[in-house]
């Protein structure tokens, strides 16, 4: 079986510069119509991408020389909207597929969707980003090396430290992050919870 | 020591501490839809787990539903296939389900309310983000992904961090002409669309409690797109009102029970906030969005603002946002022709929202402008009938209106309502993100019903106040 602990994630990075990038944007919904999440990753960022294409521009996700990467770089409030796990199942289908999302800051559902598909949403400074980024732009096969116990993402020269929610991270070190099993293991406690709710007997 | 609601109902729901530092949750509700949840159920069947309280899920479809016809099976055979999986998984796991042609079905931010499934003090959840809806009745409810959907239907339970809680305090009387919509929309554009990340939003002030359940669900459901996950409303007189005798309130024996407890939960007065807002309704103007996110708006007759005025970091998405919609800064968006008017959503696609827009119209021989296509979908099928009950479809159509069947409609690209090209549209909806409304060019500009209807109307965007001569409007 995969080692599902995440401590050191390596490889070439791709950015996407731009503030909230909303998940109707990562993932546009007419791709939502599906019962299975495979073959979401070909359609990561979809509109953006045709948009730029039709004039003349590419979208990183559309640039050979990015094929490989597997850290993203965003800035802030990156995932904001609405809730689709679609997205983050996307990213992570897209390409060789992206292991880890570095970004000056996350909107709250999908860090958390992310962490349920154990990929690590660190937050690094914005000037430290703003450097990163522009160092994988220039040189897309540089090695990117984000240690979540270190705490840091490092590239060519510059080694920047990152932040993350105690809770989260903690879980993505251990390997727990695939929460189903730990919350199903207090079964007995979830009873007794229940027990205590007044609604859930409809008041009797 | 003082509590708010949030901490109490947190508390109340907290199975224990989970070793990451995280609270396992307890979730009382659990609703779900065709979109988020096929993936769970097969997660859970790879998993050999059953569903542990089938009893706290319910089910109905609403975003991929037409609202012309819903005859079966759906024309489109996604859509048909994604009911189907709906259907199935509930039968399996004894969930019910609310499905097309259910008297009770509709936008499951619409039904669960009306049902009296909504109660104050629990936790409700929904892989849905306007699940923030629901805390208009004083309940902890967010929206989830799909992994976690998965996590509660086989626990019932959540991994979550506490929120800190912010207090939103809107006082003094609203303007005429000016409703929830607009309160919702001013905050989120004073606040910013990140400025909610990390808090749960609690409205309060002699306005918020002046204002309907309908209306506080409007400002509940867009607490998301100010970056907070959840948002509420401490429960009083108005919340029990509305709920008393609806089909899965407190039953008539336990009712004084349950009022009591739900006062218990209610915020203490010295309760300590990690913020503090302090907003004068009498400054809130009918707004509008001219850009790409629910937090660029203005007020309906102001000039769109420079990019300069806006710190350095928010410039390219202002200017980003000025490209894609084709606007100017400085230009008015009143005056605007617009293509299509859209009333309805989990936003504003209850009775009390087309009722207002009923009373404008009615009598007064007004016609939606023969270039625009206006449509006017109820967010249930109980708020359809109420409204064929009373003739205002009718009414609607007379005026030029096209009355659809329950359903998201036009609030987002997953059935027949789309926008095409770069059509403009006067939406009561809750995003005018780049190609939500169906068309990767087209365009959203966020308003109130009432100013939707203008705008349909007058063909071009407007101030409801002149179009329906609304007294005071400079008062
Ligand atoms: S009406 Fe719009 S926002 Fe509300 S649930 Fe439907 S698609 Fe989502």
């Amino acid at each position: 079986m995969e080692d599902s602990r995440r401590v050191v994630i390596s490889g070439p990075a791709i950015a996407v510069r731009g503030n909230d990038i909303d998940t109707d944007r990562i993932i546009p919904a007419r791709f939502l119509k599906c019962v299975v999440f495979d073959g979401l990753g070909a359609h990561a960022f979809a509109d953006d991408r045709a948009q730029l294409r039709e004039r003349g521009h590419l979208h990183p996700f559309d640039d050979p020389r990015f094929a490989e990467a597997r850290i993203l770089l965003v800035n802030r409030n990156f995932g904001c909207g609405s809730s689709r796990e679609h997205a983050p199942q996307a990213i992570m289908r897209w390409g060789r597929g992206i292991r880890a999302i570095v970004g000056e800051s996350f909107a709250e559902i999908f860090a958390g969707n992310c962490l349920a598909l154990g990929i690590p949403c660190p937050t690094a400074r914005p000037e430290d980003l703003a450097a990163l980024m522009a160092a994988c732009e220039r040189d897309p096969s540089l090695e990117f090396r984000l240690d979540l116990e270190a705490m840091t993402l490092a590239a060519g020269g510059l080694t920047a430290p990152l932040s993350m929610a105690p809770g989260p991270r903690s879980q993505l070190l251990a390997g727990t992050w695939d929460s189903t099993a730990e919350l199903l293991a207090a079964r007995d406690a979830i009873a007794a919870t229940a027990a205590r709710l007044p609604y859930l007997g409809n008041w009797r | 020591m003082a509590q708010t609601l949030y901490e109490k109902v947190f508390d109340r729901h907290t199975v224990r501490r989970l070793p990451s530092g995280q609270y396992q949750l307890f979730m009382g509700l659990h609703l779900i839809h065709e979109v988020t949840s096929p993936q769970a159920f097969e997660m859970l069947r790879d998993r050999g787990l059953h569903v542990l309280y089938p009893e706290r899920t319910v089910a109905t479809v609403d975003h991929i539903v037409p609202t012309h016809s819903q005859a079966r099976p759906l024309a489109d055979p996604l859509a048909e296939e994604m009911l189907v999986a709906l259907e199935r998984n509930c039968r399996d796991a004894g969930i019910r389900f609310f499905g097309v042609g259910a008297a009770e079905q509709g936008i499951v931010h619409v039904i669960g309310p009306e049902q009296g499934l909504t109660q104050p003090g629990m936790t409700i959840c929904c892989g849905d983000s306007h699940t923030s809806t629901h805390g208009a009745f004083g309940a902890i409810a967010f929206g989830i992904g799909t992994s976690q959907v998965r996590d509660v239907l086989a626990t019932q339970c959540l991994a979550m961090d506490k929120l800190r809680v912010r207090r939103i305090e809107v006082t003094g009387r609203l303007r005429p002409g000016v409703y929830a919509k607009d309160v919702i929309l001013d905050i989120i554009g004073r606040l910013g669309v990140n400025g909610g990340v990390g808090y749960a939003y609690e409205y309060a002030g002699d306005t918020i409690e002046r204002l309907s359940m309908e209306e506080r669900m409007t400002i509940c459901n867009m607490s998301i797109e100010g970056g907070a996950r959840c948002g509420y409303v401490n429960p009083d007189e108005t919340t029990y009102a509305y709920l008393r005798g609806r089909p899965y309130a407190p039953p008539a024996e336990a009712w004084e029970r349950a009022v009591a407890d739900w006062n218990a939960i209610r915020s203490d007065a010295d309760a300590p906030y990690d913020d503090v807002v302090r907003i004068d309704a009498a400054s809130i103007e009918p707004t509008v969005t001219w850009g790409i996110t629910p937090g660029q708006s203005t007020a309906v007759g102001a000039a769109l603002p420079d990019p300069a005025s806006f710190p350095p970091e928010e410039r390219p998405l202002v200017e980003q946002a000025y490209e894609y919609m084709g606007f100017r800064p400085g230009q008015r968006l009143r005056g605007t022709r617009i293509d299509v008017a859209f009333i309805g959503s989990c936003t504003n696609g209850r009775l009390s929202d087309i009722e207002e827009v009923v009373r404008h119209v009615q009598g007064r021989g007004v016609k939606v402008a023969p270039h625009v296509k206006a449509l006017v979908v109820p967010g249930s099928r109980q708020v359809q009938r109420e409204m064929a009950a009373r003739g205002w479809d009718t009414v609607l159509r007379e005026a030029g209106f096209e009355v659809r069947e329950a359903g998201c409609s036009m609030c987002l690209a997953m059935n027949p309502d789309k926008l095409e090209g770069r059509q403009l549209c006067a939406s009561s909806s809750n995003r005018n993100f780049k190609g939500r409304q169906g068309s990767p060019t087209g365009r959203t500009l966020l308003m109130s019903p009432v100013m939707v209807a203008a705008a349909a109307i007058a063909g071009e965007v407007t101030d409801a106040r002149d179009v329906f001569a609304l007294a005071g409007k400079d008062a």
